[in-house]
């Protein structure tokens, strides 16, 4: 078991929720974006590797990688920033497959592993093409984390159950990236669906949008991934607005 | 879930096979696609195997396409301007299947299909707006909703089709992100879909996309091939020795050479110079499918430029990326200045004004054919040009 998934499991057996805020790599002020967030209370961080077409992204985190790419944001722009963030927590990269493919999945593979990522999240490489990737990724020791939807059947949910390393993501809604002013029924569902059959953490993201649906969402879930909810207060505020923001879902789901 | 390949009329060693179980034309294609639309897929890909091979459902679709969109198209021989470039030059005239172009081949049976699936709601990408026309156009004849995504630029230089597409019912969404044109439109319709999937049908315009969008949307279009070999051999006696479409996705550029491409005539697919995915792209994977792709150093696609929306993509359906791959066609490019002239050059001698997208089939020809003299070409003239006239009247002054 590598680094993302033994601190998460540790963390989660010791009662604590888990909390994962993700922020667009080469946004202005990322790099403190994720200090801030690991100093006030996130388990990991997911960084966003822009690419040109996010078809899984709504309008802010679209706003925020484009706003990126045009200035001059690349995958080793970002990667190379990393070893310098000095963090204490685990990070993973969220992008899409084309960077990859691009790249070829074992240069990339590798281009993470010396950059200190631990996993990869590719939300447009489902399981049946993920054979080049995950092959690359397991030789590397990078965790590929897949991503379960409210769509999934029954059938299907224990071979990406089996094949997710890190955590299980949980696609809290049918739909894209983006906050909501209520937390889908499907969150909930899905998460006690997958809860039912592992022990691996499960985070639902997609959808979750404050500290209240965060705390609603960890009453199953072991824990929540903040997307647009955080890069909106990164482009707001900066990395002071992601800390305040970041403090508050953590003071939410560790009520009780 | 594998649905089981249907049994094709074709030999197996034919170049119509059906993709492989992955969805893959050789190295090209895949379904490269959210999970939320994993199941969407294979369910599409189970139910068309199903439908294509029940003789009610097509018996169905042919009598729409018969006595709804107007097949057979005819061909044309164009004597003034063959007798100038001295070839033969015949038209496949999907022009004139009802809404102006091929699109509704394909649409008329992904809307019955999405009827047989029980889907309520169409939604489409489109470019020039053929597509979104012949979309709109299939909602409104079988009761259902639409919404179709044009990026805003196209938005504004094909003003008449989005009214068109409004007059028959559907919503247009223009689409401001990234480039404003085809490729974002994608992305925007593929969101919708994510989010509405339980109801909702994605309604592909060309031959890309997931599978199983590459080989359905393929199979819909296969009439014009058939059709245009039988009525080639009446009008010549043979076969043409070359048959020329223009290909952004491709299809319509499928559906004619799915006629000829087990028979010795040279296969030609004409691209705009500034959305070359065949000649100045790499394989990539975007919107579902892997295939040549115009992208930058790292792996952004980058944005096509091109004088016809319709042709204003950065990719190619993966079957095209597989015939250039083994060498049976061939993807020439063409400037927009040399599609203006070819634009003219149709209107002028034969009286048909092309759409801005089958120019670019013509803009070749013109420019090839001293080096074709006394042979006979088979062009798909894939739809009309009124869409066009337009912008025409600003670029011409």
């Amino acid at each position: 078991m590598e680094r993302l998934e033994r601190e998460l499991r540790t963390k989660r057996d010791a009662g604590r929720k888990l909390l994962v805020p993700y922020i667009t790599g080469g946004y202005p002020g990322w790099q403190a974006a994720i200090r801030a967030a690991a100093a006030n209370g996130a388990d990991a961080v997911e960084i966003g590797i822009p690419f040109s077409d996010p078809v899984m992204d709504g309008p802010v985190i679209q706003q925020a990688s484009q706003f990126a790419l045009e200035h001059g944001t690349t995958p080793a722009a970002v990667l190379d920033e990393v070893p310098r963030l000095d963090v204490e927590i685990p990070l993973a990269v969220m992008t899409y497959y084309n960077l990859v493919h691009h790249a070829g999945p074992p240069r990339f593979a590798a281009d993470l592993r010396r950059a200190g990522i631990s996993a990869a999240i590719l939300p447009d490489l489902p399981l049946e093409e993920s054979g080049p990737w995950c092959s690359a990724a397991d030789a590397e020791g990078i965790e590929t984390v897949m991503l379960v939807a409210p769509t999934t059947p029954d059938d299907r949910l224990p071979r990406l159950v089996e094949r997710s390393t890190g955590f299980v993501y949980s696609v809290g809604l049918l739909g894209v990236t983006g906050e909501r002013s209520s937390l889908a029924e499907t969150a909930i569902a899905l998460a006690a669906r997958i809860k039912a059959i592992t022990d691996k953490p499960v985070l639902v993201g997609v959808g979750v949008s404050n500290a209240e649906q965060a705390y609603q969402a960890t009453r199953v879930a072991d824990g929540v991934i903040q997307g647009a909810s955080v890069v909106r207060r990164l482009m707001d505020g900066g990395a002071d607005a992601v800390g305040d923001y970041v403090a508050e879902v953590r003071a939410a789901i560790d009520a009780d | 879930m594998t649905a089981t390949r249907p049994t094709e009329d074709v030999p197996t060693d034919s170049l119509l096979s059906p993709p492989d179980d992955t969805g893959r034309f050789g190295e090209f294609g895949g379904r490269f696609v959210p999970e939320s639309l994993v199941p969407a897929c294979q369910a599409l890909e189970a139910e068309f195997v199903e439908a294509w091979g029940d003789s009610a459902f097509r018996s169905d679709l042919s009598k729409i396409l018969t006595e709804y969109a107007g097949r057979p198209s005819m061909l044309t021989e164009c004597h003034n301007l063959g007798a100038e470039l001295g070839i033969r030059l015949i038209l496949k005239r999907e022009d004139l299947n009802h809404t102006g172009s091929h699109k509704i081949n394909n649409v008329l049976g992904q809307a019955l299909l999405a009827k047989r699936m029980g889907r309520t709601r169409l939604v489409a990408e489109t470019g020039a707006g053929q597509h979104g026309v012949a979309t709109a156009t299939a909602a409104a004849l079988m009761g259902m909703d639409c919404k179709v995504y044009m990026g805003a630029v196209d938005v504004e230089r094909q003003a008449l089709n989005v009214f068109r597409m409004k007059l028959l019912g559907a919503e247009v969404e223009a689409v401001e992100s990234g480039s404003r044109t085809l490729k974002d439109a994608v992305n925007e319709a593929m969101r919708d879909w994510v989010a509405t999937v339980g109801h909702t049908h994605y309604c592909l315009g060309s031959v890309m996309g997931p599978h199983p969008y590459p080989w359905m949307v393929r199979q819909f279009h296969l009439v014009i091939g058939e059709e245009a070999n039988a009525q080639s051999q009446d009008l010549l006696g043979s076969l043409p020795d070359v048959v020329v479409a223009c290909v952004g996705g491709g299809s319509n550029a499928i559906g004619i050479f799915s006629g000829f491409v087990d028979t010795e005539s040279r296969l030609i697919g004409v691209e705009p110079a500034g959305g070359a995915a065949v000649s100045r792209g790499a394989p990539g994977v975007v919107h579902g499918m892997r295939s040549y792709l115009m992208q930058d150093e790292v792996g952004q696609v980058e944005e096509a430029q091109s004088i016809s929306a319709g042709l204003d993509y950065p990719g190619v359906g993966p079957e095209h990326s597989y015939l250039a791959s083994i060498g049976r066609a061939e993807y020439p490019t063409v400037t927009d200045a040399e599609v203006v002239e070819a634009f003219q050059l149709l209107s002028r001698t034969e009286g048909i004004i092309p759409a801005l997208e089958s120019a670019h089939a013509l803009a070749w020809i013109k420019r090839e054919a001293p080096h074709m003299q006394g042979q006979s070409l088979l062009m798909n003239l894939s739809g009309r040009g009124d869409k066009d006239v337009d912008q025409m009247m600003d670029i011409l002054g």
